[in-house]
């Protein structure tokens, strides 16, 4: 890491985080913005997601999975000894508003609003790119340093003071 | 709508097999299913798109709950005759464990079984049933035959 501050670190870092989560890259998660304890993701619409064949709409878990992702990339890591960076999924609760409409991608905001010394608060919900209309949003926990193998782009992230 | 109603005119209603080949997220996945009488129990065989963690390496908390999701629907599917597929109205996924890169299995238990809403708890579990690495509670909107 010689360029740039601690955000573009982050972002680099990010990027190679979510380039080796092979579930979101089979789903197609792509990150459009990312900041510390702060993502945006989109997931454009695939055939191959879809739940219901008869309306077109791609299933729930499409949706809790690319929530559960993006909830999990806004966990803080500034600041955090690496082996404190692997991060658990403890729970994850999901209300589902509306069905997605189909052909249209999904668009999923995740907040972390409160990180204590080994858990973590993430708030999430997932919209449309044609619209506002609320789709889904969930709460989760995450459990930190879940474990002693740091995923790729956050093993790497060198101490920040 | 058309889906169900050309199960139950195939006479396969009761089919679970023949209704996730024909759920595109499902083959995604690959979920199967067995069923032993009236037991069902849904198979979630590895493959490597599932992981979330490499390093561990970790099946993905997306791919459980929606593993979970399937196994609660699937259920509700079996045991009550619907003109559509079950619509989640919310789902509390709690994890207990990582999942590891094998077959995890899942079953479903319909705590209370209203006209519109069902209320359904699901568990997930790898080698050892004693051994959850999953569970889940949720509530789903239904459609019965007829409306």
């Amino acid at each position: 890491m010689t360029d740039a501050g601690n955000s573009g670190w982050a972002e680099h870092s990010i990027h190679e985080h979510l380039a080796h989560i092979p579930h979101a890259r089979a789903l197609g998660v792509e990150l459009l913005a990312y900041r510390d304890g702060h993502c945006v993701v989109r997931l454009p619409y695939a055939e191959q997601l879809v739940g219901d064949p008869d309306t077109g709409v791609i299933h729930g878990g499409v949706i809790t999975a690319v929530l559960d992702n993006a909830s999990g990339m806004a966990v803080p890591r500034e600041g955090l000894a690496p082996e404190q960076r692997a991060i658990a999924t403890l729970d994850l609760r999901i209300d589902y508003m509306r069905p997605a409409e189909p052909h249209v991608d999904l668009i999923v905001t995740a907040d972390c609003y409160q990180v204590t010394r080994s858990v973590a608060f993430v708030r999430a919900s997932a919209t449309q790119s044609d619209g506002e209309r609320l789709i889904a949003s969930s709460v989760a926990t995450f459990m930190l340093g879940a474990n002693r193998a740091a995923p790729p782009g956050f093993s790497n992230l060198g101490d920040s003071k | 709508m058309k889906l169900l109603r050309e199960l139950r005119a195939e006479g396969k209603g009761q089919d679970m097999a023949a209704l996730l080949k024909r759920i595109p997220y499902a083959r995604f996945l690959g979920i199967e299913v067995e069923r032993k009488g009236n037991e069902l129990t849904l198979v979630l065989p590895f493959q490597d798109h599932l992981i979330g963690n490499v390093a561990l390496p970790a099946l993905h908390g997306g791919t459980i709950g929606a593993f979970l999701e399937f196994t609660a629907a699937i259920q509700l599917l079996f045991d009550t005759e619907s003109e559509r597929l079950p619509k989640t109205i919310d789902i509390s996924i709690d994890y207990l464990r990582s999942g590891r890169p094998v077959t995890t299995y899942g079953r479903a238990i319909i705590t209370k079984h209203g006209r519109r809403v069902a209320n359904v708890r699901a568990e997930a579990w790898q080698e050892d049933r004693t051994r959850l690495i999953a569970t889940a509670h949720g509530h789903f909107l239904l459609t019965p035959v007829g409306e």
